[in-house]
């Protein structure tokens, strides 16, 4: 057993989550793979929100495989930066207009 | 830097594969019928006419520099074109170094267009062009004897061009292309070939070739109103000095599976060993430049060309090992670019 959480070589025993779920699992990886294909959006379009996303929920093995992804299709690390922050700004944001409740409860609670 | 090839074998015989994690090459395509792999028909002359460039670039795989002695003879070029005479092979793709810079190159030229070649490929590393007054008609000369321009561009941005290649490549190579474009070359419809390479700088795999090409294009054309025709896209090979950077970068095992993972049993078929000879500056055989590189002659009684026998030579075994995974991850990959 590896002795942290995360260990960079499971990212390549992704595909292993089938054995334990044949069904679900292929039609996960078959959806995952249809997802990511050229369509209404590019491939690099889908693969810098793939990147942005992997940063909000925070998944190093996600992180891994889009930059890498990234470096493939020639996306440039200023690409790349943007789109962390994209996410950033939606994630703090997110956290921020909550601000509106807590003025809102703050305000009803007040005399 | 892992310089003797013996020492490269052993590690792509070793490690991942010796313990069983990855399977070695031969077996992989042996499940689908293609061990050994055997030459077709020569279609291709591939010839490193010597290590002498005006560059000096960190990753370059044969170390090529300006005090480089290792020049092809106008014996040996002579004994190349009797080749291409005798097989009818129907295109020469010169490498180096600079091909330019070798003394003979002109009449290497002219002498191949009287041999009949259909299409001679010069890699050019565009700086050549610019670097000394000698060079600066080279476009000229290129486009009198239709020669079929092929150049590196490791990226349409300054920065990853630079840091590949070398300060001030990128500027150099762009002028050099507006150059080649204000003379007809790359131009959509002309006859004129202009093709672009890019290989990935870093351990990772090329992408998609053709979506590479709309972004190569498109940012070219915008930024430098630069127009070329076809983009290849080149897998790096873990040999000479990008498998030592990959053990020193620590990316050495995930590139195997990267390159094992992507395997393609279409793009087998077309390795371009099967219809390429690669034939050194001193005149050895080699079943493919990256043979050539480690040091692999061919497995066949014929090893130079001064005894060259096509029967015999044809009826050979092409040397194969790991790094071979190079030519068959996702559309496989070759001089040329995709082979699927
Ligand atoms: S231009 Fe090509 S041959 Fe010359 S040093 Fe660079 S990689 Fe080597
Ligand atoms: S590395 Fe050379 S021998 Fe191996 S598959 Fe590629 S072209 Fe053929």
């Amino acid at each position: 057993m590896a002795n942290s959480y995360y260990d960079p070589a499971d990212l390549r025993k992704f595909g292993n989550i089938t054995e334990w779920s044949e069904e679900l699992g292929n039609r996960f990886f078959e959806y995952y793979g249809k997802v990511f294909e050229e369509g209404a959006l590019s491939a690099r379009e889908k693969s810098l929100i793939a990147l942005a996303v992997a940063h909000v929920v925070k998944c190093p093995y996600c992180i891994d495989a889009y930059t890498k992804d990234g470096l493939q299709r020639g996306i440039t690390k200023e690409e790349m930066m943007e789109a962390v922050h994209a996410g950033a700004a939606i994630e703090s944001g997110a956290t921020l207009v909550h601000g509106v409740q807590m003025m809102n409860k703050y305000n009803k609670l007040s005399m | 830097m892992l310089a003797e090839s013996n020492k490269q074998l052993e590690v792509l015989n070793g490690g991942v594969f010796a313990n069983g994690e990855l399977p070695y090459f031969k077996d992989k395509i042996a499940k689908t019928g293609h061990f050994p792999l055997r030459p077709r028909k020569l279609e291709i002359l591939q010839i490193n006419v010597g290590y002498m460039c005006n560059q000096v670039c960190e990753h370059c795989h044969v170390d090529a520099g300006p005090d480089r002695k290792e020049i092809m003879t106008r014996e040996t070029m002579s004994l190349c074109l009797d080749i291409v005479r005798t097989t009818g092979a129907h295109t020469l793709d010169l490498t180096g170094g600079a091909p330019e810079m070798n003394p003979d190159f002109r009449w290497f030229v002219e002498e191949a267009a009287k041999a009949g070649i259909k299409d001679f490929i010069v890699r050019s590393n565009l700086t050549i062009i610019r670097a000394n007054k000698k060079y600066h008609d080279l476009p000229e000369f290129f486009k009198k004897h239709n020669v079929h321009v092929i150049s590196s561009m490791p990226h349409y941005t300054r920065g990853k061009t630079d840091k590949q290649r070398g300060d001030g490549v990128f500027d150099k190579s762009i002028k050099a292309l507006q150059e080649l474009n204000a003379i007809g070359y790359g131009i959509p419809n002309s006859p004129l070939r202009l093709d672009l390479v890019y290989n990935p700088s870093g351990a990772f795999l090329p992408g998609d070739q053709a979506a590479m090409e709309r972004d190569f294009k498109k940012a070219l054309k915008e930024d430098f109103k630069i127009d070329f025709h076809n983009l290849f896209a080149i897998t790096n090979l873990p040999i000479s000095r990008f498998l030592d950077y990959l053990i020193a970068s620590g990316n050495y095992e995930d590139y195997m599976y990267a390159l094992v993972e992507a395997y393609n049993p279409a793009a087998v078929e077309n390795v371009m060993c099967t219809n390429t000879l690669s034939i050194g500056w001193d005149g050895w055989i080699y079943d493919c430049d990256f043979n050539q590189m480690l040091g692999l002659k061919v497995a066949s009684k014929i090893q130079h060309i001064r005894d060259y026998n096509e029967t015999v030579l044809n009826d050979r075994n092409i040397i194969i090992s790991q790094h071979c995974y190079g030519c068959t991850a996702g559309a496989g990959s070759s001089c040329q670019g995709s082979v699927v």
